[in-house]
Formats: C-alpha cells, sequence, structure tokens
C-alpha cells in the first residue's frame, strides 16, 4: 500500500501531533476541504493495509519541504540554509563551492492551485487566494471590504434559480 | 563561532552519532581558538523529548551550527526558529578529528 508524503503529513499532524483539521491544513498551505480528503484517503490506506495484511510504503506525491536543503559533493554532507538573504556559496563544512540544491524531482512539483483568484466585490481588486485562507476572511487592500473567491456566486454573479 | 557535533564518544576519534538528542556526547568547537569542549549527554535515555531539551542545552552555548547524523521531526521548527543551522553527515565513518580538519579546511 503505498501512502503518499501529503497523505502521511495529514495523519501525523492531526493524530500524532493532534491538531485539528483547519490548524492542520493551514501548516500544509492547503485548504481545509482539501485536507481531510487527503487525510480520508490516508485513513482509507492504513486501514486496507492492516485488513489484508499489506505492507505500507510511504513514498511520492506532489509535496516540496519547506525549508531548502543544499548538498554537498565534496563532503557528502546535507545542510539547510537559515539565513534565506544571504546567498549560499560554499559548504559549511568544509568550505568547497560544489553544492547542488538537494531536491527530489519528483517529490518537488509545487500543488497547483489553478490560478484561483480572491476579488473584492466592491471594486474588483484581485490577488491570488493562497490556500488555506478563506477569501472571505482576506479583507481588499484598497477598499476594505471581504473579499471573495473569484467566480464564486454572490453580490454581482449570482444567478436566482427559477423552479 | 561556535559549532556543536553529536558524537557517539568522549574521544576525537569518536564517530558522528546518527541522532541528535539521544547522541551520547555533545561536542562543542570553538573555530576562533580551535577549543573543544565535551559534553555530556543528560537526555541520552529519555523516552521523550531528549530533541528539544538537547537544543535548549546546545543553544545556551550559543552555537550557530550543529552537526549531526540525524535530527528529528520536534528538532527542526526549533533550530530554524533559532536561525541555527543544521548539517547532516550521513557517512558512518566519519570521526569528530575528521569534521574538524574539514572545518579547518574550510576556514569558518
Amino acid at each position: 500500500m503505498n501512502v503518499l508524503f501529503e497523505e502521511y503529513e495529514a495523519l501525523r499532524l492531526s493524530d500524532y501531533d493532534r491538531l485539528n483539521h483547519h490548524q492542520a491544513s493551514v501548516m500544509m498551505g492547503i485548504s481545509r476541504p482539501t485536507f481531510t480528503r487527503i487525510y480520508a484517503a490516508a485513513l482509507q490506506k492504513i486501514a486496507t493495509a492492516f485488513v489484508e495484511g499489506r505492507q505500507i510504503a510511504i513514498d511520492g506525491g506532489k509535496v516540496y519541504f519547506d525549508s531548502d536543503w543544499h548538498q554537498c559533493n565534496a563532503c557528502d554532507s546535507y545542510f539547510n540554509h537559515p539565513h534565506k538573504n544571504i546567498p549560499i556559496k560554499s559548504c559549511p563544512l568544509c568550505g568547497s563551492d560544489a553544492i547542488t540544491d538537494f531536491d527530489l524531482p519528483e517529490e518537488t512539483q509545487q500543488l497547483n492551485f489553478n490560478g484561483d483568484k480572491c476579488i473584492c466585490p466592491d471594486c474588483q481588486f484581485e490577488q491570488p487566494h493562497q490556500a488555506g485562507k478563506p477569501c472571505k476572511e482576506q479583507v481588499c487592500p484598497e477598499c476594505g471590504h471581504f473579499m471573495k473567491r473569484a467566480g464564486a456566486p454572490g453580490k454581482g454573479n449570482h444567478k436566482m434559480k427559477i423552479i | 563561532m561556535k559549532i556543536a557535533m553529536a558524537s557517539t564518544g568522549n574521544t576525537l576519534e569518536s564517530i558522528i552519532d546518527s541522532s541528535f538528542g539521544r547522541c551520547a556526547w555533545f561536542v562543542i568547537y570553538d573555530t576562533e581558538n580551535g577549543a573543544m569542549e565535551f559534553i555530556p549527554n543528560p537526555n541520552k535515555d529519555k523516552e521523550e523529548h531528549a530533541g528539544p531539551a538537547a537544543v535548549e542545552l546546545i543553544s545556551s552555548r550559543n552555537v550557530s551550527k550543529i552537526i549531526s547524523g540525524e535530527f528529528g521531526v520536534k528538532i527542526k521548527p526549533l533550530l530554524d526558529s533559532m536561525n541555527i543551522q543544521m548539517i547532516v553527515v550521513k557517512d558512518p565513518t566519519k570521526t569528530i578529528s575528521h569534521i574538524i580538519e574539514l572545518l579547518k579546511k574550510g576556514g569558518k
């Protein structure tokens, strides 16, 4: 049974760190419903593995790691870089400049949020939607109104359903 | 600049411990005067929270880098917030003296 990294992380945040789904979704940078969906998939896979006596492997998925890690090819060490404003030039251990970003290509695809936008219903100001932060809680920087998801029903483009 | 290392023993021939929170000894190396300090890890056999306790002990010495074979999940966010750099050395044959040589060669 292949559990994806995001499913493992969802299970860890929710049941090991005992966060609620909203807190966990903010930590993972996704919306609460998406988190719940990933979490449900994780439970389903683990239950299948338990009942059918299958092996669990944790691998793959659409994830990226929050701290940037680098690898030194000279001394074979890995290191992170806490001072993000200073560019990294050499290995902190051996001083060699043969360093590469420590990326696992298939795991570094960033989640694509389909270019969703938050829009202000009053002045039509638009900004990219941030996962885990509902548009209706965002305040428009132009006029101070609460925003909403672009294309969502509401004031302006609402159509009455006639039965 | 002070650099902490997780070590399996209290000699220069000890190798880098594969765990940071439950390593046997911490070695604190001062790059300016070459001074070394060996500190036994009081949290070695702790059931839990060995990592955060180790971070507390090490950060009280004002280190700016930590070298270990591995870091636990609770340690990473703590060190990130303190701006301490983590260096992971996976090679199980590297001794403390080898690491210090590398640090001297690196000129830091």
